[in-house]
């Protein structure tokens, strides 16, 4: 390899409505950190660095060349930031499922603010609120006012806010492929267009599955994974269980599978489908082992909870987007 | 009620199509609510064409396929039929009632069948609300 | 009026906020902690198949996962009426000792230790793990990195996914574990034991030989006399998977020690206008606002508290360091905020030896790893120590065992009260009429915080030059008079 010196590019990582996974993912590069400090400023990183949200405003356009967006938009803030780090920067990329698709958080797209309000604040098991507080944007206390961000209606995904140029995919994505995404941003080499998915396979997760599969994958009867006795080695819906592999993009070394749980699809659709559940449907479709109208029927009664299942990671990146109230 | 419902209707090219062009051509009159969009098979029939259609503003979504055992590709209606069910189950989750989709099987000599199924279909779409579908997903995006 | 705005001071569910208000004199009078984000989890758990919340529900914190995972597991065996097998609980178990060695690793070295072993007030460049590792030595930082690092593939190993774990089901784990894996992890436990040995070593030399330290844990601002919580076996030691919940009063005496699922007849929650994270708080006491003593329901639910909670530990090294440290700091129970930090070096020593005695167990290696499902599901609670606290999962069912309603008393809250309480004396005792308020004063107000550890601290000490504080002055017209950083 040859000695150049390149400049360094200014990084950002920033978390809208996330879990944290998808930064500690980043902190796990490890002894990759020097390979990214080698080639990175870190200009933005509220979790380990001392850069106020100020300093991000005061950042001339475009300054930051890169910026690792996680979590999903569920706030008025997340949406706040989303918009500057856009202006701010070069490379915006979507990392993990909350930013890309909307995540787990995402499955509040089930319900609304009011919903999720009273279920928090007023009908929990152990809240006891006579008289209906609920959190305020701005409350006035003796001393001054308090604010709080407004607590939206639904979860967005990064790209229903902003302009997204890459999408890293992954609950938390894996962290190999970012220090590889990271590397091909660097060198600017192997880029694909912008829009795309970096850090994933283009085939699903059933590609790399080491679970023996037949032909006839036909069923009956799903089955919920405690139902059966898992023999280990036979794939998921075979044995009658619903797994997302065939609606779902590879790269994570199948990890949840290789633990013995079917996928739930965390990595989103593979690159030619783009409503992972639909692809899903349409795979279930051709397992059911029947002809007739009532028996199907019976069939689809036993696959529980399918939005949930199907959408686990993806409701607000989904065509519907969320329940209709 | 809805006195203007938009109704898509994916017709198999083989027999409902042809079903359906019978009904014009005998001039049985149905609904003109409804706009077709013929395909191959009802088996072509994706669930993301269907899904779309709702999303984009379809009150009422209609497939129909060749009777079971007539399908020009053997398995296309059967297929079909399965996904049915499915995206019921589904759209119902998402608070869409499933009255909105429906599949029937027409074969190509049944103009009058069609043109019934169809007045039908659009009467009980019409005595529903309008879809808030798209205007729910985007009241809140 | 004079407003400091510390935003953010860490990560919760969310961007923490403290608001602190000054008279113009320069003395504080009123501060709020605030918590800005809420993603409902309790809503969204419902229409979902009830094994699938331990998955879900991981995602509620990507620091603590295997808490949430274990506490949702338990209340998915509960709605079963399940109970795992040996073999099973013991898995479970000890993945969750590596969970908190891991964590309790990560807390000391990179949180805690760079304001004891480099010093409270010292240049904020040195304190850092960097620092500490200036002045413990290169070994022990390749030790510390090295500890934690085989905790973590522990985890990956038994967990199925190395953060999102997938390794609970109802009635059991799905994966077993081979002699071969078994020996290695033993390997690897008593290795845990040395350095946790070794750890509560360099608090002695460092800390506790320093006697400027010692009075800073004792004598500042940072003592809050409340009611301590912690999750107790049959013999009353602390426990961390299983047991009843213990309370103790500001004595020492049992307030109340209950199952899991009769949490609701001690806990109750307050919901206030200008935090998306409620207040639990003692229920047979009730809430009195924001005080200490006896007749107010606040307590806590940290290392400390479980310490104080129970009657030792269960292990013998850690049951010496147990006794150890409460004849050095005058007795049980502590009510020093700081004392926190030994207690969880305390409660590493115990994560290891347990470790160690697990993977000892002939058991561990059953292949009977999954009990059968006798009952329709319908109710149950889950009750675990985590690392931050106790927590509580609760789910309701229809017969299909669909969640029906989700309710979730998460580690870090039970300590919203005392979070706010601890911040509001520091921030008294230390900003005064005539102090210049420096670096080393608005440290010295967050180590009041992060005392609790509260989620995510842990992810915000790996890299130097963290823990972001920043404090604004502002006049009576609101304008910003002076700004102090903290970098
Ligand atoms: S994608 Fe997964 S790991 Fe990342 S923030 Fe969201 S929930 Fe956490
Ligand atoms: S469906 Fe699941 S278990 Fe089966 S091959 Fe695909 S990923 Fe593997
Ligand atoms: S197996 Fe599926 S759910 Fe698990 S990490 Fe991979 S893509 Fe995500
Ligand atoms: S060809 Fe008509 S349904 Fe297949």
């Amino acid at each position: 390899m040859t000695k150049e010196v390149k400049p360094k590019i200014n990084l950002a990582v920033y978390w809208g409505a996330a879990c944290g996974g998808c930064c500690v993912s980043v902190l796990d590069v490890h002894e990759s950190l020097f390979t990214v400090t080698e080639h990175a400023n870190l200009v933005f990183w509220p979790i380990a660095l001392d850069i106020k949200y100020k300093d991000v405003e005061s950042m001339p356009d475009g300054f930051i060349d890169v910026t690792l967006f996680n979590g999903a938009v569920r706030n008025s803030e997340n949406e706040h930031m989303a918009k500057l780090l856009r202006k701010k920067t070069k490379i915006l990329v979507a990392y993990g499922s909350c930013a890309h698709m909307g995540g787990i958080p995402g499955l509040a797209n089930f319900s609304n603010r009011e919903g999720i309000f009273n279920r928090v604040y007023l009908e929990s098991e152990s809240t006891s609120n006579p008289e209906k507080v609920f959190p305020q944007q701005h409350h006035k206390v003796s001393e001054g006012v308090l604010e709080l961000p407004e607590f939206h209606n639904d979860v967005k995904t990064l790209n229903q806010v902003v302009n997204v140029d890459y999408y890293l995919p992954g609950c938390p994505p894996q962290t190999e492929r970012l220090v590889e995404v990271f590397l091909a941003i660097v060198s600017k080499t192997d880029l694909p267009p912008a829009g795309s998915v970096v850090g994933a396979l283009d085939k699903s997760q059933c590609d790399e599955c080491k679970r023996k599969k037949s032909d006839n994958k036909l069923v009956k009867v799903f089955k919920r994974p405690w139902q059966i006795k898992d023999d280990g080695v036979t794939c998921f819906i075979e044995q009658g269980v619903i797994c997302m592999g065939p609606a779902t993009r590879g790269g994570c070394g199948v990890r949840c599978v290789e633990g013995n749980a079917p996928c739930r699809g965390c990595y989103g659709p593979p690159s030619d489908v783009t409503d992972p559940g639909l692809k899903m449907m349409s795979a279930i479709a051709t397992m059911i082992d029947s002809n007739d109208s009532a028996e199907i029927e019976k069939t689809i009664e036993t696959i529980d909870d399918p939005a949930g299942t199907f959408y686990r990671y993806s409701l607000p990146g989904s065509i519907l987007r969320r329940k209709v109230l | 009620m809805n006195e203007n419902p938009k109704i898509i209707a994916f017709l198999c090219n083989w027999c409902s199509y042809t079903g359906a062009d019978l009904a014009g051509t005998s001039r049985m009159k149905y609904a003109s609510y409804v706009r077709v969009i013929r395909v191959m098979c009802s088996g072509r029939v994706d669930p993301t064409f269907v899904i779309k259609s709702f999303q984009e503003g379809a009150d009422g979504v209609l497939i129909c396929g060749c009777h079971p055992g007539d399908c020009h590709y053997h398995e296309g209606n059967y297929k079909c039929l399965r996904r049915f069910h499915l995206l019921q189950k589904y759209i119902k989750q998402m608070g869409i009632q499933p009255e909105r989709l429906r599949l029937e099987w027409i074969s190509a000599s049944e103009g009058r069948e069609f043109s019934e199924l169809v007045n039908e279909f659009s009467e009980s779409i019409k005595a529903l609300e309008p879809s808030q579908i798209k205007e729910s997903i985007e009241t809140f995006s | 009026m004079k407003q400091y705005t510390i935003d953010p001071i860490t990560r919760l569910e969310g961007h923490g906020k403290v608001e602190i208000f000054c008279t113009d004199d320069g003395d504080v009078e009123n501060v709020y902690f605030q918590v800005p984000e809420l993603r409902g989890f309790e809503k969204f758990l419902e229409g979902r198949p009830v094994e699938e919340a331990s998955q879900i529900v991981t995602k509620i914190c990507g620091v603590c996962p295997g808490c949430h995972h274990m506490a949702a597991g338990k209340a998915t065996d509960a709605v079963f009426g399940v109970k795992p097998t040996p073999t099973a609980v013991k898995l479970r178990e000890l993945f969750y000792m590596a969970h908190f060695v891991h964590s309790h690793i990560a807390h000391f070295y990179a949180l805690a230790a760079p304001d004891f072993v480099v010093g409270p007030t010292a240049p904020a460049a040195e304190r850092n793990v960097l620092g500490v590792i200036a002045k413990v030595g290169v070994e022990t930082g390749t030790e510390v990195l090295k500890q934690r690092r085989i905790a973590q593939e522990i985890q990956a190993l038994l967990g199925g996914h190395q953060t999102h774990v997938v390794m609970n089901t109802p009635g059991g784990v799905r994966k077993g574990l081979t002699e071969e894996q078994r020996k290695d992890i033993e390997l690897k436990a008593k290795g845990f034991v040395e350095f946790a040995r070794f750890s509560l070593k360099v608090f002695n030399d460092v800390v506790l030989a320093n006697k400027t330290y010692v009075d800073i844990i004792l004598n500042g601002p940072y003592s809050l006399n409340l009611y301590s919580m912690g999750l107790v076996d049959e013999n009353n030691k602390v426990n961390f998977y299983d047991g009843k919940v213990r309370v103790t009063d500001q004595d020492g005496k049992e307030h109340c020690k209950y199952s899991p699922h009769d949490y609701r007849n001690w806990l109750e929650e307050r919901v206030e206008p200008y935090s998306y994270l409620k207040y639990p708080f003692l229920k047979q006491i009730g809430w009195k606002g924001f005080v200490e003593g006896k007749d107010s329901g606040v307590y806590h639910a940290t290392p400390l508290s479980r310490l104080n909670a129970a009657d030792g530990m269960a292990t013998p090294l850690a049951q010496e360091q147990y006794e150890f440290m409460y004849k050095t700091l005058g007795g049980k129970p502590v009510h020093a905020t700081l004392a926190m930090h030994w207690a969880r070096l305390v409660e590493l020593l115990y994560s290891a030896e347990r470790a160690l005695e697990l993977a000892q167990d002939k058991e561990i290696t059953g292949t009977d790893i999954q009990a059968e499902l006798p009952n329709v599901p319908r109710e149950g609670v889950g009750i675990v120590e985590a690392q931050r606290g106790t927590l509580t999962h609760h789910y309701l069912t229809d017969e299909k065992g669909i969640i029906t309603k989700a309710n979730i008393i998460v580690g870090t809250t039970n300590n919203n009260a005392a979070i706010s309480m601890s911040l509001k004396k520091a921030a008294q005792g230390l900003i005064k009429k005539g102090v210049t308020v420096d670096d080393g004063i608005l440290n010295m107000v967050e180590m009041a915080f992060r005392a609790y550890d509260p989620c995510f601290s842990c992810a915000t000490h790996s890299l130097p030059g963290n823990m972001p504080l920043e404090v604004i002055f502002r006049n009576s017209k609101g304008d910003i008079t002076r700004q102090v950083k903290r970098r």
